[in-house]
């Protein structure tokens, strides 16, 4: 095997496995809270903002750098904005006996 | 220790912390805390990327971060609960927008193999199409457009066309893996088209399932960004987001009893139209009786649709509520799984008005109680009580799971008028026997039941 093509392998492996760890850990969340997942997964596909940050610090043409930029930009939106909307759905949601009303 | 050691291990950590994260998204008492617990991933993931070498143009990045989270904060701190799916909706878009950046920059990082070449116009493709699809999902459900179907004639052969375009273009692209290249501009470009095409022949009510879809796109986008920096977090994390799209949207398709495809391709059918005939009378009631009638109940299920918390009705309603539980009435609400605009909306909404969740019935759970209800108060909600689902085979609706609130023993239904619902479907419920209308707004008529019990 070329290297590679050891890396495609390696990489779909992990991917394969973390699909599953998704499934897992996703189908026990209760209908209640399924806005607030969806928030809060949207917030981690925010995840790209790692790339962005790679691509835009990587110093190579100056197209690469806007890119990078504007993808910074747009991922951190999704970061900050996605977190923080998730917490302010989640601090609503209280049981009766914490003094529910207000 | 390597640097790029130290940043694979802080990976580990990150992807722990949203796995983790998720587990506890599972019960309302520790979801709070995990959303904490995911985001300190994030955080981690951040700082130690910019640990690393390759890093040099910090003010781009300053910038950037300032800008973005500027926005973020604003739009998370100012957002209607109303409107939380237009939000997510666009949020999905920028990370979409994101990932084909990413995957965009990635070619100007040198020589690019055929299977980087592969993974580069995937994260363009899907973030492309995440991006536009989801621009049109936010503004149909921001009403900035009609929400209805918009289709045309030999709209299949168009997007017939679109694909073969991509796929063409796609090969071209591959075999010449440059930054410039017009295949990858084409391919970008088409990509918006498509996601264009894919949301503008879904109609309203199907919402909820474009933005899980949506939403799964764009964990795809950035799992495809993944394997383009060959970068396993972006992998994992991707990979959790796709998982939890395509749950939700499966969840959704099954409380509708229809299948993706279904959903996905209806608007290019003609509407079914039922031929069952209606038969019986309405019963109108008015406040006074109906305080009455709830002030000799003990057990009393709501049922709220998006109407009731777009008017912002359900405040009142949990007044009602209190003075119903302070007069030993035990107090639920049934939620369909496709009330309001998003998967779980409606709790959301109720959560907002200070309804504590333990009182949040999903439907399958209220259903089987439903005979020892002695009052259900439909408020807003018109296709998800409506019997003519599971008793008229020629309804479109027919087979999708419903609230039976015709079981309960008397129903009462908040109206201002006779019009038919969201889907345009006749509902059999007002005209059964146990069924008293209470026309008028609802919000106005809580208030003055309400009003009755504090008198």
């Amino acid at each position: 095997m070329t290297p590679e093509l050891q890396q495609i392998v390696y990489l779909s492996f992990i991917l394969m496995l973390a699909i599953f760890l998704g499934f897992e850990l996703i189908a026990k969340v209760p209908a209640t809270l399924h806005t607030p997942l969806m928030s809060g997964s949207n917030a981690i596909s925010g995840i790209t903002l790692v790339g962005a940050l790679v691509s835009a610090g990587a110093e190579q043409t100056a197209m690469a750098t806007w890119l990078g930029a504007a993808a910074v930009t747009l991922a951190t939106i999704n970061v900050v904005g996605g977190y923080l909307v998730t917490d302010r759905m989640l601090a609503m949601f209280k049981k009766k006996s914490s003094g529910g009303a207000q | 220790m390597s640097s790029a050691v130290i940043i694979n291990f802080a990976y580990i950590a990150s992807a722990l912390a949203f796995v983790f994260g998720l587990k506890m998204l599972g019960s309302p008492a520790t979801a709070r805390k995990g959303n904490a617990l995911s985001a300190i991933g994030m955080l981690l993931a951040i700082v130690v990327t910019l640990l690393d070498q390759q890093i040099l143009t910090f003010t781009w990045i300053a910038v950037a971060v300032l800008i973005g989270s500027v926005i973020g904060v604003l739009t998370a701190r100012l957002v209607a609960m109303t409107s939380m799916p237009e939000m997510v909706a666009l949020f999905n878009g920028f990370g979409g927008a994101a990932s084909l950046l990413v995957g965009w920059a990635a070619l100007f990082g040198g020589e690019a193999s055929s299977f980087v070449a592969i993974t580069i116009v995937l994260s363009v493709l899907i973030g492309g199409v995440t991006l536009s699809g989801s621009l049109i999902a936010w503004a149909k459900l921001s009403e900035k457009m009609p929400g209805k179907a918009i289709t045309f004639k030999g709209q299949a052969f168009v997007n017939g066309l679109i694909v073969l375009t991509l796929v063409l273009n796609a090969i071209w692209f591959v075999q010449q893996p440059v930054g410039d290249s017009v295949y990858l501009y084409a391919v970008i470009g088409v990509s918006l088209v498509f996601g264009i095409m894919l949301v503008i022949p879904i109609g309203g009510a199907d919402m909820p399932v474009v933005i899980s879809l949506l939403n799964s796109y764009s964990g795809l986008a950035a799992c495809a960004a993944g394997f383009v920096l060959n970068n396993n977090l972006l992998i994992v994390s991707g990979a959790l987001v796709g998982a939890s799209g395509i749950i939700l949207t499966n969840i959704m398709c099954k409380a509708m009893n229809r299948s993706l495809a279904n959903v996905l391709f209806s608007g290019f059918k003609a509407v079914k139209t039922s031929t069952a005939k209606v038969e019986g009378e309405i019963k109108p009631i008015n406040c006074e009786d109906a305080y009455l009638v709830l002030e000799a109940a003990s057990n009393v299920v709501f049922v709220p649709g998006y109407g009731m918390a777009v008017s912002q009705a359900q405040h009142v309603v949990r007044e009602l509520a209190d003075h119903l539980e302070n007069n030993g009435c035990q107090v639920r609400y049934a939620i369909h799984p496709v009330a309001g605009r998003m998967p779980g909306h409606m709790n959301v909404l109720l959560a907002e008005a200070s309804v504590p969740y333990d009182q949040l019935v999903e439907m399958d759970a209220i259903n089987p109680q439903m005979d020892q209800v002695d009052v259900a108060i439909v408020i807003g909600a018109n296709d998800t009580v409506n019997p003519a689902a599971t008793e008229d085979q020629g309804s479109p609706i027919y087979g999708m799971p419903v609230i039976q609130v015709a079981n309960a023993r008397t129903v009462f239904v908040l109206k201002r008028g006779m019009n038919a619902g969201y889907s345009g479907v006749e509902n059999p419920l007002f005209y059964k026997d146990n069924v008293r209308m209470l026309f008028g707004d609802a919000k106005h008529s809580v208030q003055t039941i309400a009003g009755e019990f504090a008198a």
